[in-house]
């Protein structure tokens, strides 16, 4: 940021001997360059996600009539705080997995050599080489009741399990997709981590445990809270995976949305539902941001 | 050492994870070669009936080059106007970068069916429902943000000082950008285009709301022949972009480890 901030300065020093006249003009043009390239992003982002947001929103105040219904019939219909409750409960739960799966292994990424690093990277990388739609089937194929997962569990001798259309298949499914989300902001973090503070606590008495718990582990939270926000995040407004994955007693948020708008045409219920979850979403985001800098901070400082 | 068998511990319980990473995209494969018409594992048979279908089936394959038309233009427009708006955040020295850097990224946290029943609304009244031109706003806001992240990336590494001296050699303002900015931040430009083309290309949520019967994509046509039967065309599908994918990105890095060596 300090580099790139001395930019414009740099660039109007040379022009300025040449000629006073030519001086200002320049340096205006100049000082308002920067934000205007900015704006055909801004222009598009405002004429196709804003404008849309702030359609579904006045909707959902205003369709069929003017006032809160929408909300109110929301929060008092049991079956909608069930599945707002439900939705929360599955990012959770997919957050939890991909910190227990995704924590040994950006830590093993930054343990090896070379070689098995580029192997661990290429298998973090190699679910996006598939589309994210053929993923989700190719998770129906190994969840079924008849499919790979239920081959192996009956191999060791024990019963099947009923995971499609099930909490675990969804849950199972989702974490697999967002674990690069995961992996990748903890390993960058851990890569930063100075392994001689947990020799020097070793040196001084501390079991591996010990200093694990009291130097590695601090320091590498900055990467679990960044990882574990997005995760959660994106879990929240999770569509495909759960709707082919999961059965009626696993439906998320984003279902319901899909079937007020385009089964029953109910824009004011489907905005009104809509809004909550980009409200939970914001909400959430605006909490962590401040925890997310401080524990950076605290990191470098250390 | 008294810690070998955590090793051990740590090296099973990673492979695991990256069976589970890995098997999805695997599994795809020896299902493309299904002989019977359906998705039980193991296939039983070997036929390339499924590839076949593919190629022939007017449905898929007008999907396929619809997707690839809209990709196409996606990569372009997200690529241009996401490069400027990086090269623009770089170089503004007040706080509003930060800010308008966030708002910029928002398309990636906005939960997708909230975005896709607010796009519906407004093209249904735009009459861009089903429309090329309505697939390519949509998708170019959703790529621009992985633009902005790849291309901020290399100019966050970038020398301004180099700009700097093509400047006091005499050149102006665009010769600096062409000769000199724009081959160093190349990389990143290059990083950017091919995740917008993979971000339209893969989308799926904004598409399954603003598809019609006449302007199918790729993801909707696999979604829906997903939800509707049990064709395995999807797993000979899947194979040809995994397969695509991998020479594709094979090739990257044979050209960029020969480009560095000479």
């Amino acid at each position: 940021m300090n580099q790139t901030s001395h930019t414009p300065t740099a660039g109007g020093d040379h022009p300025r001997p040449a000629g006073a006249v030519q001086g200002p003009q320049r340096r205006l043009r100049l000082a308002a360059y920067p934000s205007l390239l900015a704006m055909p992003a801004l222009l598009l982002l405002i004429a196709a996600m804003g404008y849309p947001l702030l359609t579904v929103t006045l909707r959902s105040f205003s369709d069929p009539a003017w006032g809160l219904q929408n909300y109110v019939w929301f929060f008092s219909t049991p079956v909608n705080v069930t599945v707002l409750w439900r939705t929360f409960s599955i990012a959770a739960w997919v957050t939890i997995v991909c910190v227990i799966a995704a924590y040994p292994y950006a830590y093993l990424m930054t343990a090896v050599g070379p070689r098995l690093r580029l192997v661990l990277i290429l298998c973090v990388l190699v679910p996006f080489w598939v589309s994210g739609v053929v993923r989700t089937l190719a998770w129906v194929i190994l969840l079924q009741d008849s499919g790979i997962i239920n081959s192996v569990i009956r191999l060791l001798g024990f019963d099947g399990v009923k995971l499609i259309r099930t909490q675990t298949g969804v849950v199972i499914g989702m974490a697999q997709v967002l674990l690069p989300f995961m992996i990748l902001p903890l390993y960058s973090v851990m890569r930063g981590i100075d392994l001689r503070l947990v020799q020097a606590a070793r040196s001084l008495g501390a079991r591996p445990a010990r200093a694990f718990l009291q130097i590695y582990l601090p320091l590498s939270l900055p990467g679990v809270f960044a990882g574990a926000i997005i995760v959660f995040i994106l879990s929240l407004g999770f569509y495909i995976t759960p709707a082919l994955l999961g059965g009626p007693r696993s439906t998320m948020l984003s279902t319901l949305v899909q079937s007020q708008v385009l089964s029953l045409l109910n824009w004011g219920r489907g905005g009104a539902m809509g809004v909550v979850l980009l409200v939970a979403t914001f909400v959430l985001l605006a909490l962590a941001a401040p925890l997310m800098r401080q524990r950076h901070k605290q990191a470098s400082r250390s | 050492m008294r810690l070998a068998p955590f090793r051990i511990l740590l090296g099973l319980f990673c492979l695991l994870v990256a069976v589970w990473l890995v098997m999805p995209t695997l599994v795809i494969i020896p299902m493309s070669f299904n002989e019977k018409k359906s998705l039980a594992f193991p296939p039983s048979g070997f036929s390339w009936q499924w590839y076949a279908n593919f190629f022939t089936n007017p449905d898929w394959l007008s999907s396929f080059f619809n997707s690839l038309r809209v990709a196409g233009l996606v990569a372009v427009a997200a690529t241009l106007i996401g490069t400027l708006a990086s090269l623009g955040l770089s170089r503004m020295k007040h706080a509003g970068a930060g800010l308008l850097r966030a708002i910029l990224i928002t398309p990636m946290i906005v939960p997708g069916v909230v975005l896709a029943i607010g796009i519906y609304a407004v093209y249904l009244d735009y009459q861009l429902v089903g429309t090329t031109t309505g697939f390519v706003i949509a998708h170019t806001m959703l790529a621009i943000p992985f633009v902005i992240i790849a291309v901020s990336a290399s100019l966050e590494v970038f020398d301004v000082r180099l700009e700097t001296a093509a400047a006091s050699l005499g050149a102006d303002r665009f010769t600096t950008f062409r000769t000199v900015t724009l081959p160093l931040i190349a990389p990143g430009i290059l990083s950017g285009l091919l995740f917008a083309f993979v971000t339209s290309f893969d989308e799926i949520i904004v598409a399954l709301f603003i598809t019609s019967p006449y302007l199918k994509t790729l993801p909707v046509q696999i979604f829906t022949s997903i939800t509707r039967d049990a064709d395995p065309t999807v797993t000979a599908v899947g194979t040809i972009i995994f397969i695509a994918t991998t020479l594709i990105i094979s090739a990257g890095l044979i050209i960029s480890s020969k480009s560095t060596r000479s």
